[in-house]
């Protein structure tokens, strides 16, 4: 194996123990960094759904303005084009939360059903893991970048840049559960027994995957979330009217030296989204799934 | 031991084709005409078939990629759509500052990551424990072109002390070149260690649960050789797994950070020829990087050997 | 609990108890163990009652946060043990008393060669250099009788089947003579056949290095052919205590009587079903003002409950804690084990 392998202690741990779903969940609300992270989640799902009614609009030029300090009208000063950087901090959260979550979905779906497949076929999962294999030897913020480059500008072609680098990650910890799942003394008895192949799936595999997709998938969204980030940074994210945080950072690059607080506005909203979106996932990781099958990446 | 290092380079090879073909299909399946954008608006349609015979566009796909293949693997990779100069020119211009920067970066990450995961694990749940992986999940949250920003307002904009951007060649001196890439090696290390320190940790504190840990105890060893000597050598292989892992997401990290330090390597090279849409220079870069990838795990792969007596087999 | 002039280990009063404010355990209840010189003492009991929290505790292993420990004196050879400091204990382990545990497929690192592994114990102890404690790695794989000790040298522990990997324990815990060897279950986890060959093994080094032995284990035909003395361990009291000879000639205790009915008798090897106790070991989390044994004793009475049984005298060097002495000693009399001790 030459492509990038998964640890040997995600390989697929058996998983005798599994506590019920939301007795797990449960637990963590007594857990204060839980809470706190949660509460902080949800405030900024709160200011992208109202950002409209607790800001002005973003896009507004206002060319004897530019590089203004805070104002009344514009809490955090404006931009070099002389825009509410206040207002674009706010709908940047937009941008964040979308990609984030749809990507979490979408690198979900196609990854669960690819993994269990690649686990239940001996001859197309040997092809499926060694295509896994070749793309994840591409770098993966390389290969976004490529895509969002080469595809139709905007927000979809975003989503489905960051989204694709994200499925093999899915499909190994998918294939990986489903196979340990399947060499259960239990399943293998139910298998010999005569149970159908549908029944397999759905009353053996898919609940077992569920707890390690959600936490992988959480760690997908924040994933998806810097990527996003790098990509409006490195100009070939969305188009530059729409406001994000990356976006707003590569914007700032030019009057970092004399307005560094345009950079630092920005960044520390993506470092607190990713740092809660982080907490939740560990603290997921923890509850959900005492031998952690998940592999993250930052 | 020689069996094996054959074994994990033939297992590259498919997957480095396999690489090269998702690249070739990438560029080539998306939407637009190379020849169409070299020739520029004024050209006329015979000049567009002319460059499009050129590049061998009108071929069909698999003999398109049968061609490029085969140039590749004699490390021709065509020649760069908006200079005109050979690819493999191109890259091997810009190659220093990217693998200066990857090395220096991996040597501070190691130096940083593992002593901080072997203790946190050996005083775990101490305030030492939760401060070093406070550290740490705020390092793996943190994008890092914000830490590089903040990083160059400190020590290049307000004390001076690093340039705010730019690279010094190795021919200008070894410190010289270090100086100029000690801001973005760090800002990368502290992205990269961040990942490295959380295995390490999980991995130690189940090591020291070993009962080759307690023999190491009734031995009257002393904390520094048992957590050191028997502790991290056993998890070797676990870290130098997730070094090889996270690689790939330290390349995504040198392709940003090239391009906020202004760094001419070949992550600046890629984003340039992206947004030029510079197709053999896109795919010569990107090839680069995941051959660059593939490498850095089978040094992995082959380093278990050196690691663990038993994968000698 | 007796009043030998020179014991190499003296523990007295010794009491661990593990957990914090809301479940807490009784590991050991005011538990006495003299190892005299060049004797092999055997700790017998079930597992869980703790026999190796025991071995633990003498070496200063138990894990500060969650253990307390509480004893009126741990001395090995007149060195205070209980009150030691890390460092001075440091000294102490791996070079004034080895230990050896039960499971050698693991308890040997995977990653060092086993010949580096005993030399790191002697520089450790001895500041020896490399060389030196190389070839002293090689004599002592020789005194364990390791064929081929120079080219086992530098295997892996993972090259090695579990006797050898054992024998590699020994010679590991040997390295530095220790006064003390503590064999925490020694065979345990190996063959039949291999057992007997390590057993025969540590005899020998004790005879031949003069060194003394605490030999912890729950097989009495073990103790039976290797042992001196033994103490009887219960929910972590020692119940019973004295020579081989005495202990198994004369068992006085309901637990002890327990443990020799479950022993296969000599030439009774084939017995299809060997006599068990019956019930389970008592939980330790709130140790009764009785005889924990009461519950799963044949010649209970009332009284064994009203408090813990004092220490009675059977015979001369024979302790115990029962009331009923002479009635688990009437029962078992006629029985083969106890004849054939007599």
């Amino acid at each position: 194996m030459a492509a990038p392998n998964s640890p040997p202690q995600t390989v697929a741990a058996a998983r005798t123990r599994r506590r019920p779903f939301l007795e797990s969940l449960a637990h963590l609300r007594r857990d204060p960094t839980t809470v706190v992270s949660a509460a902080i989640l949800v405030l900024f799902i709160l200011i992208a759904i109202f950002a409209p009614l607790i800001a002005g609009d973003p896009t507004a030029l206002n060319p004897i303005r530019r590089l203004g300090p805070p104002a009344p009208d514009a809490w955090l000063g404006t931009d070099q084009l002389g825009r509410d950087v206040y207002a674009r901090a706010v709908y940047g959260t937009r941008v964040s939360l979308i990609v984030g979550g749809a990507v979490a979905v979408l690198a979900a779906i196609p990854g669960v059903a690819i993994g269990i497949y690649a686990s239940m076929n001996r001859v197309g999962g040997a092809i499926v893991m060694r295509l896994v294999d070749a793309l994840m030897a591409i770098p993966a913020v390389l290969l976004a970048i490529a895509l969002a480059a080469l595809l139709k500008p905007g927000l979809p072609t975003l989503i489905i840049a960051i989204s694709i680098p994200e499925i093999p990650r899915m499909v190994r910890l998918v294939r990986s559960v489903a196979l340990s799942v399947t060499a259960q003394p239990y399943v293998t008895a139910a298998i010999a027994a005569g149970s159908s192949r549908s029944r397999l799936v759905f009353r053996h595999i898919l609940p077992n995957t569920l707890a390690p997709v959600i936490v992988q998938a959480t760690y997908a969204a924040a994933s998806a979330i810097i990527a996003s980030a790098i990509l409006s940074f490195l100009g070939v994210g969305t188009s530059p009217e729409v406001p994000s945080w990356g976006g707003m950072m590569a914007d700032a690059r030019g009057f970092f030296r004399f307005n560094p607080e345009l950079m630092f506005y920005p960044g520390l909203l993506l470092s607190v989204l990713l740092l809660v979106t982080n907490i939740l996932g560990d603290r997921l990781s923890d509850a959900l799934d005492p031998r952690k099958v998940t592999q993250k990446m930052p | 031991m020689l069996r094996y290092a054959a074994q994990r380079i033939l297992a590259g090879i498919p997957i480095l084709l396999l690489v090269s073909l998702f690249i070739f299909s990438l560029v080539h399946l998306t939407p637009g005409d190379p020849a169409l954008l070299l020739a520029g608006d004024n050209a006329s349609p015979a000049q567009v078939d002319e460059i499009r015979a050129r590049l061998n566009l009108d071929q069909p796909l698999w003999r398109q990629f049968a061609l490029w293949f085969g140039d590749a693997i004699r490390l021709d990779l065509g020649n760069s759509i908006y200079s005109g100069k050979p690819v493999t020119e191109l890259i091997g211009q810009r190659v220093e500052p990217t693998l200066v920067l990857s090395t220096v970066t991996l040597i501070l990450t190691v130096l940083i990551a593992v002593p901080l995961g072997a203790v946190s694990a050996w005083r775990a749940n101490t305030i030492v424990d939760r401060l070093a992986m406070g550290f740490a999940v705020i390092g793996f949250s943190v994008p890092v072109f914000a830490i590089a920003y903040v990083l160059v307002y400190l020590f290049a904009v307000r004390w001076g002390v690093f340039p705010v951007q730019g690279y010094k060649p190795l021919d200008e001196g070894m410190l010289a070149t270090l100086h100029s890439v000690t801001l973005p090696s760090v800002s990368l290390a502290l992205v990269f260690a961040a990942l490295i320190a959380r295995v390490t940790r999980a991995s130690v504190l189940d090591a020291l649960n070993e009962n080759y840990i307690r023999t190491a105890h009734a031995k009257g060893l002393g904390a520094p050789r048992i957590l050191f000597w028997h502790a991290l050598k056993s998890v070797g292989v676990p870290v130098v797994t997730v070094i090889g892992i996270g690689f790939a997401t330290l390349i995504g990290g040198v392709v940003v950070t090239e391009s906020v330090f202004n760094i001419p390597g070949i992550g600046r090279l890629t984003v340039d020829a992206i947004t030029r849409r510079d197709y053999p220079v896109i795919q010569g870069s990107i090839l680069f990087f995941s051959a660059m990838l593939i490498l850095i795990n089978l040094v992995v792969d082959l380093s278990y050997a050196a690691i663990d007596p038993r994968v000698r087999g | 609990m007796t009043n030998d002039s020179d014991p190499i280990l003296d523990v007295a009063g010794l009491s661990v108890r593990f957990g914090a404010r809301t479940e807490r355990v009784q590991a050991l209840d005011d538990v006495d163990i003299q190892v005299r010189r060049g004797e092999i003492l055997a700790l017998v009991g079930e597992s869980g009652c703790g026999k190796s929290v025991t071995a633990m505790a003498i070496l200063g292993l138990l894990p500060k946060r969650t253990a307390r420990i509480d004893a009126r004196r741990i001395t090995l050879g007149g060195t205070d043990l209980h009150g030691a400091s890390d460092r001075s204990l440091r000294r102490i382990r791996g070079n004034r008393i080895g230990m050896i545990f039960q499971d050698p497929m693991t308890s040997l690192n995977p990653v060092h060669t086993v010949g580096g592994q005993i030399a790191e114990i002697v520089r450790q102890h001895r500041g020896v250099d490399r060389r030196t404690a190389r070839s002293r790695a090689l004599e002592m794989l020789d005194l364990v009788r390791i064929p081929d000790a120079r080219g086992r040298r530098d295997a892996y522990p993972h090259e090695l089947s579990g006797g050898m990997r054992q024998r590699v324990m020994i010679a590991m815990a040997l390295a530095c003579d220790p006064d003390l060897l503590i064999a925490d279950e020694p065979t345990t986890a190996l063959d039949v056949t291999v057992q007997a060959q390590i057993m025969a093994l540590i005899a020998d080094l004790r005879r031949d290095l003069g060194m003394s032995v605490l030999l912890i284990t729950h097989d009495l035909g073990v103790v039976a052919e290797t042992a001196d003395r033994l103490s009887v361990m219960y929910a972590g009291r020692i119940v019973e205590e004295g020579t081989v000879g005495t202990v198994f000639s004369r068992p006085s205790h309901g637990y002890t009587a327990g443990l020799l009915g479950s022993l296969p008798a000599e030439g009774k090897r084939r017995q299809s079903r060997l006599a068990e106790i019956p019930g389970a070991v008592p939980r330790l989390s709130d140790p009764a003002p009785a005889c924990a044994f009461a519950d799963r004793c044949a010649y209970v009475t009332a009284d064994c409950r009203a408090g813990v049984p004092p220490v009675v005298h059977p015979g001369p060097g024979h302790r115990c804690r029962c009331i009923r002495p002479d009635a688990v000693y009437a029962d078992l009399s006629q029985s083969d084990i106890v004849r054939a001790w007599q």
